[in-house]
């Protein structure tokens, strides 16, 4: 039995390379190979870092508490009431102006350009022409007076008007039986509520604060308003609208907030 | 309390504390610390009082949304023991046994008793109107407590309940004064059991057996057979 020799590599280069490159770089050679080493023990060290509790807190944990999350988001669902409305408040304790939050500080605030400014619309819509700030602005508005209640606890009463979302979504052919209507903003933030919430009396398209158009940090110039939802759920400097059957994982629930958070 | 003369039962008499009440006592010692302790870790990312904050020693969950992961999972555990708990009490007839009638008069000659302290604690099964007044006081706090919880998660779907409270605010500050009530019972709860360790005793392994139910008290509701 004769053994072939192993066949000859095509990117095997006629000319060897010199043995003496080894030697010159000497140096190198053993400082890439220490750089390795170095590297390996460290990550070593920092996995037996993880181990202490943020393995536990990450995986096995966290996603035991977010599938607890998903079960509270069915019996919220379940809780909700489209009929029930929330209280209502007077004039005179409209506070002004409303109380900012996002996720990053108000000087970082990139304000809207309005000129050339358009609300895109998405998904199961019959009719998904953009929409532009004086179609908007034509459209019937509905004023309501409501609380703003924040995740963290504090509250405020606020004065907010715009198309009902309901009106709007009927108007531009949305599926009204689809499941939920994602917000896709400016700020690179994702909201996406379930459809009866979307389509409750009391959830507007926002474009006007106490009478006048709402200034840049509260989300010019359309907003989300829900008197039926914690408040990081009223999506502030909307770009896109989409109606889905596929729920889209939003800004607040990557980072372990519940989902459905309904007040 | 009379002694145990003659048991012609095969069964020895019950525990003072039958286990599926020792378990139920537990899930809810546990699941009311992880209530205070997550709570304290929401309450922190928006206090209520300037001058307070909860330690993060003290605190369960990284950052506040983790808090209310672990909150809104452990009221469930809470809510459903509870539930168990107060159906076991009314329908044994354990808290008509053990924690009724409480009279005022007691209360104060065992108060003082206890204050200078002469109080006796010789029979573990029978517990004196401090201890009674205490027990059905956080029975009562963690049903408010659950209450006001209730109305601050939900304060549209409830918001009767709400304006009852008088508002979110007030609701949250109810929620708050029905944890600091809870933290306080259970300080002096952990103490007293701590200065009578056979109370503790009692409660992991179950404690004296009762004696044999008598016909002129009320006691054999759901005891011997």
């Amino acid at each position: 039995m004769s053994i072939r020799p192993p066949a000859r590599s095509l990117f095997r280069p006629k000319v060897a390379p010199d043995q003496s490159v080894l030697a010159e770089n000497k140096e190198l050679i053993e400082s890439i190979e220490r750089r390795g080493f170095l590297k390996g023990t460290l990550s070593l060290g920092a996995l037996t870092f993880l181990s202490g509790c943020n393995i536990s807190d990450r995986d096995a944990v966290q996603s035991f508490l977010r599938t607890i999350s998903a079960f509270n988001d069915r019996i919220q669902s379940l809780l909700f009431d489209p009929n029930k409305l929330a209280p209502t408040y007077s004039v005179s304790q409209v506070v002004k102006p409303p109380r900012f939050n996002a996720y990053y500080d108000i000087e970082r605030v990139m304000p809207i350009d309005p000129r050339g400014w358009q609300l895109g619309l998405a998904g199961l819509i019959q009719d998904k022409r953009p929409w532009s700030l004086e179609q908007i602005y034509g459209f019937p508005e509905q004023e309501e007076i409501i609380k703003h209640i924040c995740v963290e606890g504090w509250e405020y009463i606020g004065q907010w008007s715009g198309p009902n979302l309901k009106q709007f979504l009927t108007k531009i052919g949305a599926d009204l039986s689809a499941k939920y209507v994602v917000f896709h903003c400016n700020d690179n933030y994702t909201e996406c509520i379930d459809m009866p919430s979307a389509l409750h009396p009391q959830t507007i398209l926002a474009t006007k604060y106490a009478g006048e158009p709402i200034t840049d940090p509260y989300g010019f110039p359309l907003r989300l308003r829900t008197a039926v939802k914690i408040g990081f759920k009223n999506a502030k400097w909307i770009r896109a609208i989409e109606v889905t059957n596929t729920h889209v994982e939003t800004f607040w629930e990557k980072q372990g907030f519940n989902w459905f958070s309904g007040i | 309390m009379v002694a145990i003369t003659e048991t012609r039962a095969a069964k020895p008499p019950r525990r003072m504390h039958p286990l599926l009440l020792r378990i139920m006592h537990w899930i809810n010692a546990i699941s009311m610390i992880l209530m205070v302790m997550s709570g304290w870790k929401i309450y922190n990312d928006e206090v209520i009082f300037g001058f307070l904050h909860f330690p993060d020693e003290l605190t369960l969950g990284v950052w506040a949304q983790h808090a209310l992961q672990w909150h809104f999972f452990v009221m469930w555990i809470l809510v459903l023991n509870g539930l168990c708990y107060l159906a076991y009490g009314i329908f044994t007839g354990r808290f008509r046994r053990m924690l009724l009638p409480i009279r005022i008069r007691e209360i104060i000659h065992e108060m003082v008793a206890a204050l200078t302290f002469r109080l006796k604690h010789t029979d573990l099964t029978h517990y004196n109107a401090v201890q009674k007044l205490l027990y059905v006081g956080v029975i009562l706090l963690i049903i408010l407590q659950v209450i006001t919880g209730i109305a601050i998660w939900k304060p549209v779907q409830f918001s009767g309940l709400v304006s009852l409270m008088g508002g979110f605010q007030a609701a949250r500050l109810l929620h708050f004064i029905g944890m600091a009530a809870i933290v306080l019972f259970f300080l002096v709860h952990v103490s007293l059991a701590l200065l009578v360790p056979k109370t503790i005793l009692a409660m992991l392994t179950g404690g004296p057996r009762i004696a044999p139910p008598s016909r002129h008290t009320d006691e054999n509701v759901g005891t011997n057979p």
